[in-house]
């Protein structure tokens, strides 16, 4: 044995040490986020100033130089333009906003009557709510309720004309009220319609296949517009002479149709998605189409299209605001309402600070959505997908 | 002796009721049988309808006068023309905005979307704001606010901002230099012409080349070169046949230049923006499609990370893009009709002012459905020829 060939072989471990200052802390973060390479540092220069140049810009013109109380337009005009504000201030117009919040959340409905909108809205969230919150219980009897009779009590309580509730006309609707029913309207007649019209496009008969194919592809291939145009001065020519034609029952029709062609394509790409297996382990015990369809194709192809499914709805309720091409007045058609036919209000920020409060509303509506999908399709992954 | 049990029941026959054969039948003919009926019902209010109101119907009415402006065009027009001439100019101003928009949200989203993976913090973020604003919010508001809340804004004529290059901008619009052609100018034409197929030709014998030795040219110099210096070469030979008019500023008029008006810059603005969100998306979503073992390989191979992003990863992420992208494309071309709410004079908003003045709806509807479905059908067609050249090729 020779001891003194033998390395020395060490018993106990080395202590931890810290990482290295350059591996740590904001200043390695930095490095390695902001300054990597030349090219980094140039580019996070540039948005640097980029951004310290709008920031500032933007958070004056909506808080800190902003206008927040007034009564008419003169409190948002500079001395030049016959205000007292200094000269050159360009901020928002707040006073615009709040003096007429109540036309464009509800449009020319009645004062007295706006009540029933308010409740309906109100049942509206109450039905909405536990909907949305997996563990609520009494799922089935909730859906069945938002979906089902929701709807007719929505329509008494907005139309009235029964119950002692007098009667209000739909042009007398507008603002944020009618983007709701529009978008309402259009979710829940687009998606059965859409996936009836995807089985029809998947179906082994041809004729149904044919008719499925044209409508979708039609619709699809021209602009929204056109569609609400066709509603607005067509549908009241398909009628026999001398019927009237409500102006937003057309509209909705022109929304629902157009929205249900393109839920037809979401919910075919999932059918197509659909392993064969999961149709012939259909078949071999014996179900019918129905059963196979309701029971096993669509629970697992309607998973898979969430977010399309959710993709189409924020779509849907974006393009409500075209209602504003055949005259119709929602949220943003009584925002423009407002900012180009009303002299009370006219000044140069009128415009922009309109459009700001009506893009702001939209953008909580759309960005709640798709979180919201984002988070559904978090729950209901099983760990099936690769 | 063997059991032998013969079976000589003949198997029961179903009930017809549950024959799928007939039963497909019997729905297809309801549902035809129905169709007609409804179009039958629908085809004979509509004629009473129309009796009733002294419309006639037919083409005819393309070819009396119109009578109204059009300020805003590219071919010849006036108030003298017909129908059909104005919807002519409809189209064409639809295809101009659509044409462009869509090369702007190109490149556009592309920057963007290739900025959300970027490695730089700021940048990524940034961004990822532009896509969270304009993703959520309508497009309709976004065409509104430039409208009217920007390029209303914008000075009068008498205190325009000068831009540079002798540009003005204002509350009437935008105002270019603009190249005035004399004689000669197909020189230049052609020595394009020329240009592009010689950089065609260089980039065959180049990737031949490659393909044979593994040796490489600089074919992007070369055609950029070509591509300039042909040209150039026309333009000389012609002695320069082009002079340039600039706009000059009056008290109360711009006269002269190029001018793009407030309705269609605030149109192409927010059209190639809005849609430039979209786009981003999708890129990121492209680029991420790709896997990661791709970036692996070709760092293991020795390639820079520019030339594998050229190489490897794009080729690959253009797959996945490239069907997306149609779709926006489309979209882009179809939003471009809500340039009524600005009153650029698309053939939407000259289909609706004709229909106004002639109250010729159906005519009017089927010529939009037309003209959209034929666009429609042509970006499509481009877009899976492309994509047809793209797609892997497989043993």
């Amino acid at each position: 044995m020779q001891q003194h060939d033998i390395a020395w072989v060490r018993t106990d471990m080395t202590l931890a040490q810290p990482a290295p200052n350059s591996e740590v802390g904001i200043l390695a973060w930095m490095r390695k986020n902001l300054f990597a390479t030349r090219a980094d540092m140039l580019l996070t220069v540039v948005a640097v100033i980029i951004a310290a140049w709008a920031l500032p810009q933007i958070l004056s013109w909506l808080f800190f130089n902003a206008v927040w109380v007034g009564t008419d337009r003169t409190a948002c005009l500079t001395i030049e333009q016959g205000g007292q504000l200094p000269a050159g201030w360009s901020a928002a117009c707040w006073p615009f906003v709040s003096n007429r919040f109540g036309y464009f959340m509800f449009g020319r409905y009645p004062l007295e009557e706006r009540w029933r909108v308010i409740l309906a809205g109100a049942i509206f969230v109450g039905l909405l709510v536990p909907l949305l919150i997996p563990r609520a219980p009494l799922k089935r009897a909730n859906a069945i309720l938002f979906f089902g009779i929701y709807p007719f009590i929505a329509f008494v309580l907005l139309v009235g004309g029964v119950f002692g509730l007098p009667y209000v006309e739909t042009p007398l609707w507008g603002g944020l009220m009618v983007t709701l029913v529009l978008a309402y309207v259009g979710i829940v007649v687009s998606l059965p319609l859409g996936i009836v019209l995807a089985l029809g496009r998947r179906s082994r008969m041809p004729t149904i296949k044919l008719l499925s194919v044209i409508f979708i592809e039609t619709v699809r291939g021209v602009p929204l517009v056109t569609v609400l145009f066709m509603a607005a001065f067509m549908l009241p020519l398909f009628v026999p002479p001398g019927t009237t034609f409500d102006k937003l029952l057309r509209a909705l029709i022109g929304v629902a149709l157009f929205s249900s062609a393109y839920m037809a394509e979401v919910v075919r790409g999932g059918l197509q998605a659909m392993p064969k297996g999961q149709y012939e382990g259909a078949d071999s015990l014996g179900l019918s189409y129905w059963q196979k369809t309701g029971l096993i194709i669509m629970p697992q192809a309607l998973k898979l299209v969430i977010p399309g499914i959710v993709n189409s709805f924020i779509g849907l309720f974006k393009d409500t605001t075209l209602v504003l091409v055949i005259s119709m007045f929602d949220l943003l058609g009584i925002v423009k309402q407002g900012i180009s036919g009303d002299a009370n209000w006219a000044t140069p920020q009128t415009a922009r600070t309109g459009y700001v409060f009506a893009a702001v509303i939209f953008w909580i509506f759309c960005f709640g959505m798709s979180r919201y999908s984002q988070y559904v399709e978090r729950r209901l992954e099983t760990g099936h997908g690769r | 002796m063997s059991q032998e049990v013969v079976l000589d029941v003949a198997p029961t026959k179903a009930s017809p009721f549950y024959d799928p054969k007939l039963r497909s039948i019997v729905v297809q003919v309801a549902i035809v049988v129905l169709l007609v009926f409804g179009l039958w019902w629908i085809s004979d209010n509509t004629i009473e309808n129309l009796r009733r109101s002294n419309i006639p119907t037919g083409f005819e009415f393309l070819n009396s006068r119109s009578g109204f402006e059009i300020p805003d065009r590219l071919i010849d027009y006036s108030s003298e023309s017909s129908y059909g001439r104005a919807l002519l100019v409809g189209i064409v101003n639809t295809v101009r905005v659509a044409v462009l928009g869509i090369i702007v949200a190109t490149i556009v989203g592309f920057v963007v979307g290739v900025g959300r993976l970027s490695s730089n913090w700021m940048i990524r973020k940034l961004a990822t704001i532009y896509i969270l604003v304009f993703r959520n919010v309508p497009l309709l508001l976004v065409i509104l606010f430039w409208y009217q809340g920007v390029l209303a804004l914008l000075p009068n004529v008498r205190s325009s901002l000068a831009l540079p290059f002798g540009s003005y901008l204002n509350n009437r619009g935008l105002y270019l230099p603009r190249l005035i052609w004399s004689q000669g100018a197909w020189l230049i034409i052609a020595g394009l012409m020329v240009a592009i197929g010689l950089s065609w030709y260089v980039a065959r014998k180049a990737h031949a080349r490659q393909m044979a030795t593994g040796l490489q040219l600089p074919v992007f110099w070369v055609s950029v070169a070509l591509l300039i210096g042909f040209p150039l070469l026309g333009c000389v030979l012609a002695g320069f046949p082009m002079t340039v008019e600039f706009p000059q500023k009056g008290t109360f008029l711009l006269t002269g230049g190029l001018d793009v008006k407030p309705e269609f810059l605030s149109l192409l603005l927010a059209l190639s923006f809005y849609t430039a969100a979209f786009i981003a998306e999708i890129v990121r979503a492209g680029i991420q499609g790709v896997p990661k073992g791709q970036a692996e390989a070709y760092s293991s191979l020795g390639i820079r990370p520019g030339q594998g992003l050229r190489l490897v990863i794009i080729p690959q992420a253009l797959r996945i893009i490239i069907p997306l992208l149609t779709s926006q494309y489309l979209n882009l071309t179809k939003n471009s009709s809500l340039a009524v709410a600005v009153g650029y004079a698309d053939l939407y908003a000259v289909g609706g002012t004709i229909l106004n003045q002639t109250g010729r709806a159906i005519e009017v509807v089927v010529l939009f459905m037309a003209v959209y479905l034929g666009l429609s059908i042509l970006i499509s067609l481009v877009m899976n020829w492309f994509n047809v050249k793209l797609a892997l090729r497989q043993r």
